[in-house]
Order: structure tokens, then sequence, then C-alpha cells
């Protein structure tokens, strides 16, 4: 018998021909720059204020996790933005990473090198509380973005976001707007985030909370996974349940894009719609407006920003400008704000790219 | 084992090709092929009067039937091309993240300015591309399947993660023809659904009608077998990784239309679900035996778990365990067909 693997067939090479000829038409699509409009600015405030003029040279390290979504990667495109635009500051950030691992020397590589602040995210408070608390001891204080460290040893001032108020801000919006409509047992709809995350049911309370101020309750609540598609899916079979909506909460901006599509794709438009996080993409539709997105809740990345000043004023030896105490706050938590079509144009220029 | 020497006995290429006969037989090979497709459709039935009971209003609605079957569409596709992997004797754990990088490669800014119909040929030539890798590797690189599709897996959503600089890239404005897709309705149902119906019809007479078909059985029933009746099985290999990559493809121009983006998030655990139907569908994991047909049910089945879950307003997690139960009644079903003598 031949043996037909060694000869390579005329039809075999037509059709590898073929394949490799695919692969390099396909090649040609993967570029992703856009050609006209460049690319789009990190959020980070303006200067002006005397704590902004040039003092003492200061050196920031700085830690996050990788950025597998739009919001981390504002967190690391802010923290860097802001630092570069302080003629006093050296910005050390070290390769950002989701592995515990990883993160602990990193972190240490930074403490070797005398920074003279420490900025951290970490992957998880409980997990990396050692190696901050060894920078602290080390001398070297450290600023805790969002996920807080339970020691208190363990940073010197801690600034992140209020995911119970996210909630808040969202009942209210939708409180208030019902109650103007006087509209009684209302039907209240409520996509979150990966339900077995503390952050996921902080919202929840929060919002559960702030809707039994007005007399509601949430009719339903369905867990998606911070993801597009399913966003996408769990919209789809929430708008099948329930025939008449009065108003939907999504948690998440990202995922909010997938909702977006479904609810576009029912035909339905008697509802309102909040989101959350305050991505630019959800900002933008908000301001076109004719769509059921009224409102997001933020959750800010310029947190980022906001944490490189407070390091370079603590490094330093300077205190907050309106606060009447010589040095920064132990701690900060960011109020969740609002962002409807009144005040959009104000937030726009905030809102991160998903 | 049982399955091995089932999956010969119903394998040679004579025994599948019989009448047509709807929905049981055709391929399903001897020992209760019928049984376990009543079985799905019993499952189905059971599963309408629950929503029947559980939400009169909302579960037999039209418009909740037409999202059942646009939600199926997606993993629907994939699971058709899953099918013929199993049954010629392999399998394909890259499913999910092939369906991400072909979403995320047609949604570039690049592909993007060649407007829908190049977005759509890219997502299903990128697809075909990674399957025919994936072929290469199993079928002339002699690697295992679970190991060469594992690697696959982890490689395309790296690299779909790195393309996208893992961001959700919207569709735009001008190529809205893709979300049109599934926004246009023709007879009530939404045009993803008729290439869901395309696709499936295809596979079936694919697999049922054709020569490829029958070599599918047999390759995967007994390559040696096979190989001895003149078959190439290593091409024959290829081409089975390259068919399911382009339903990956397919998945993906659906996935963008239902989402209105590509990213390199769709397709999460995308693997799991398509073997879960596969297999309670009927097919053997072993191969050499399988129906579309039953694959298609299994979709449906899952699909309306989760909707009537979510009518329900049930969590996430019991929806999962009610899933791992019907796999685990599924394949205990299967194997007291294959022991019962015919």
């Amino acid at each position: 018998m031949r043996d037909q693997s060694t000869r390579p067939t005329r039809r075999g090479v037509l059709f590898g021909g073929a394949a490799v000829a695919a692969g390099a038409l396909a090649t040609a699509c993967t570029s992703n720059k856009e050609k006209d409009d460049p690319a789009p600015a990190a959020q980070t405030g303006a200067l002006g204020g005397d704590n902004d003029k040039p003092g003492k040279q200061v050196t920031i390290g700085f830690s996050a996790p990788a950025a597998d979504h739009g919001w981390t990667a504002a967190i690391a495109k802010n923290a860097e933005a802001q630092a570069k635009k302080y003629k006093d500051v050296t910005f050390k950030p070290v390769q950002p990473t989701n592995d515990i691992n990883q993160q602990i020397s990193a972190v240490e590589s930074l403490i070797s090198e005398k920074v003279n602040v420490l900025v951290m995210l970490p992957n998880d408070g409980e997990q990396l509380n050692q190696v901050a608390r060894k920078a602290m001891d080390a001398g070297i204080p450290v600023i805790n973005l969002d996920r807080v460290f339970p020691d208190k040893l363990s940073y010197r001032t801690w600034i992140g976001g209020d995911n119970y108020g996210m909630g808040v801000s969202a009942g209210h919006y939708i409180g208030k707007k019902l109650k103007a409509k006087g509209v009684s047992n209302p039907v209240i709809v409520e996509i979150q985030g990966i339900a077995t995350l503390p952050l996921t049911q902080d919202r929840s309370k929060g919002f559960a909370d702030a809707l039994k101020s007005y007399g509601y309750s949430v009719t339903a609540k369905q867990d998606a996974k911070f993801t597009v598609e399913t966003g996408n899916q769990v919209a789809s079979n929430l708008l099948q349940a329930h025939k008449k909506i009065d108003a939907l909460w999504n948690h998440d901006d990202d995922q909010g894009i997938g909702v977006l599509a479904a609810i576009k794709q029912s035909g339905r438009k008697e509802f309102f719609m909040v989101g959350g996080a305050g991505s630019a993409n959800a900002m933008r539709e908000i301001k076109s407006g004719g769509g059921v997105l009224e409102a997001t809740v933020t959750y800010p990345p310029t947190m980022a920003a906001s944490a490189v000043r407070l390091g370079r004023l603590l490094a330093q030896g300077k205190g907050m400008a309106d606060l009447v105490e010589l040095e920064p706050p132990q701690s900060l938590t960011l109020a969740s704000e609002t962002v409807t079509r009144d005040n959009v144009d104000r937030y726009l220029p905030l809102g991160f790219e998903s | 084992m049982t399955e091995t020497e089932a999956g010969v006995r119903g394998a040679p290429a004579k025994r599948d090709r019989r009448p047509f006969r709807p929905f049981a037989r055709d391929g399903a090979g001897r020992g209760g092929g019928e049984f376990r497709h009543l079985g799905l459709v019993a499952a189905l039935a059971l599963l309408a009067v629950v929503g029947v009971v559980t939400e009169p209003d909302n579960f037999l609605t039209s418009g909740n039937l037409v999202g059942i079957l646009a939600l199926a569409a997606t993993i629907g596709v994939i699971t058709v091309g899953q099918t013929f992997v199993i049954i010629g004797g392999g399998i394909d754990l890259s499913v999910g993240s092939v369906m991400a990088l072909a979403s995320v490669w047609a949604t570039t800014v690049a592909t993007q300015s060649y407007g829908p119909a190049v977005m759509a040929l890219c997502a299903v030539l990128v697809g075909t591309g990674a399957g025919v890798v994936s072929g290469l590797l199993i079928s002339y690189g002699r690697m295992v399947p679970f190991i060469a599709t594992l690697a696959m897996l982890v490689s395309a959503r790296g690299l779909a993660q790195r393309m996208s600089d893992r961001k959700t890239q919207l569709i735009r404005p001008e190529n809205d023809a893709i979300e049109s897709l599934s926004t246009t309705k023709v007879l009530g149902l939404p045009l993803v659904v008729y290439i869901f119906a395309a696709v499936a019809v295809a596979g079936w007479v694919l697999l049922n009608r054709t020569t490829f078909g029958r070599r599918t059985f047999a390759v995967g029933g007994n390559p040696e077998a096979a190989r001895l009746a003149g078959i190439d099985v290593r091409r024959h290999t290829l081409l089975l990784y390259a068919l399911s990559g382009f339903c990956c493809g397919v998945a993906a121009i659906i996935i963008m239309a239902r989402t209105t983006t590509g990213s390199s998030t769709h397709g999460d655990l995308y693997e799991l679900d398509a073997i879960a139907a596969v297999i309670i569908g009927g097919t053997l994991l072993t191969g050499g035996r399988g129906t579309v047909a039953g694959s298609i049910l299994g979709v449906l089945v899952f699909t309306v778990i989760t909707n009537l879950f979510i009518l329900n307003g049930l969590q996430t997690s019991d929806q999962l365990i009610a899933k791992g139960v019907i796999i685990g009644i599924a394949v205990l079903l299967q194997r007291r067909g294959l022991r019962s003598p015919t």
C-alpha cells in the first residue's frame, strides 16, 4: 500500500496554498490604529493650585493588576499621565500582573530601589498586605488604591471608590424619578456583575436600601459576568421575563454595551436605564439621548491620578490645599457621582474608554 | 470498554447508509439511538411544561421562543462543528477562544474600514485558519487532540487580548449591517436564527448524505480500519478541525451581531457548553457515533434551562447545578442504552 503521508498531493498543495493566502489576507486586518483621531487622552484633571508648583524631586513607585477590563486599563493610564504632568515626579511603574506572587516581587523591587512613595492597587488586599507592610516598615509611605489592606499599619492613606454608594446613587436616581412620575409598585430590574464578589453585594445592598426609602424594592436581579456577552444574554432573558419594566440598573458599563444591544434588539423603550462605573461610551450614549440609558453612576478610575497627587504631596510634606491639616488625610472614599444628560459634558473628559 | 466496542460496531461506513428517518436514527447506530433522542425531546417537553406552569404569561410567547432561538444561535453553530470533530474521534477545546479571536480580528479598526462584508469574511477566515492549525498539529504533528486544541485555546485567547488591547471593540455605525443580522426579522425570526438553521441543516446533510459524513463516522469509529479501507485519515482529521474552526467564525459573526462588539471575553467556557450539548445529544465522546439533531436538541435544552431560571428569577449557581445534573443523567442513560441488547 502506498504511504500517503510522504508525498504531498496536488490537492494538498492547493489547499495549503489557499490557507496561507487566506492567512495573509487576514493578517492585513490586525492593525488597530485610528488614522485620524489621536489616542484618547487619559483622565487626570487640570493643574494650577499652589500645591502644583514644583517642589522637592520625588520618585513614585506604582503597581497595579493587569488591564483586563476598561476600568483597570484606565487606572494605569491615569496614574502615568498624572505623574508626567509634574516636573518634580519620577514615575516608576512595574509590570502589571494578575499573579499575586509576581506583584509581591515587583513591589519588593520597588522597595529595594528606595522609591519615596508607593502607589498600589493590590490584586488582593489580604494577600498583598505583608509586602505593603514591609514597605511601610522601610519608611516608604504606601498609598493604597481601592482594594483595601486589612492592616492599617500597611498603608499611610487609602483612596478608593464606594460600591455601596454606587448602589445608593443609582437607587436615588431611579427612586426620585419614579416617585415624580407617581408610579406605584414599579418593576425595577437589576443586572449585577459577578454575584459572588463582595463589591457586587455592596452595590446591590446600597441599591436596595436607597430604593426602600421610596417604598420601592427590586423586582428581579440577575448576575452577568462583567462581559458584553453575558450582559447581552442576561438582558435578553430578563426582558422576556418582564413584559413591562419601569427602571433598570446595570452595575457595569462594559457589560452595559451588551445590555443596550439586547434592549435595542427587543425594540423595548418603555423604561429607563441607569449604568455603572462611568465609561466614555456610556456617557456618549447619555449625551446623544433618545435611548433608554439616561444616567450612569461613577466608580471613577481617576482615583489613580488622585493617588499619584496624594503620593507627591506626602513625599513633599504638603497637605491638601482645601483642608486645614498639614498632611493629607488617612482615608478618602470617593463619592459615586450621578452623570445625567444635564451634566454629562462636565464628566465626559473623565469617562474611560472601555 | 463497552464504549469503544460499541463505537467500532456502529462505525463501519455501510451501516450509516440508511434511508432517511427524521430525527432519530441516522448515524446513531444501534443501541437505543431512538430512545436517546426521544429522551431529549421528552426533556425539552418537560422543561416546556415547567415553563408554562411557572411562568404562564411569559414562557410560551412568540417573543420568548424567538429569544431562546436567537440566544442558542451562537453556541448552536459551534456545537454543529464540535459534533463533527467528536464523531471523528477528536475533541476541540479551542472553540470559545477561536470565536473570540475571530470577533476581535473582524472588528479591528483596519478590518472595519473595509466594510461589513469583509468583516464577516475575516471572521470566517480567522476561524477556519485556527481550525486548520489545530488540525495540522493533530493529524500531521501527531499531537493528542486534547493537548493541541488546549494550546489553541490558550494562545487564541491571548492573541485576541493582545490584538484588542483587552478592550471591547464596538462595531462602528457605518458597519451596522452586521448588527442588522439580529435586528432584521423575516417572518418574525431574526436573521441570526436563519444562519443557525442553515448551519444545522447543512451539517445534517454533510454528515448523513455525503461521503465526507460517512468517512467521519469511519475515522471516528476505527481509524485503522478506515485507513485500510483507503480513507486518508490524516487529511480527513484536518478537514474536521477546519470545519469546526469555520463554525467558530460563523458564530463570531452572530455574536458580533448580538452584542455589537468584538471582544476577547466572548465565548468564555463555550468549549464546555458545546461538548456538554454534543454529549447529551447522544454522540459518543470516543467517536464513531452521533447526530447533529441530537446536538441541536442538547443546545436547546441548555438554553431553555437558562431562560427558565431567569424567568423565575433564580440565580446562576442554581442553573449550574441543574446543568450538571442533566449532563450526569444523560450520560447514565447513554450507558444503559449501550448495554441493552438490540
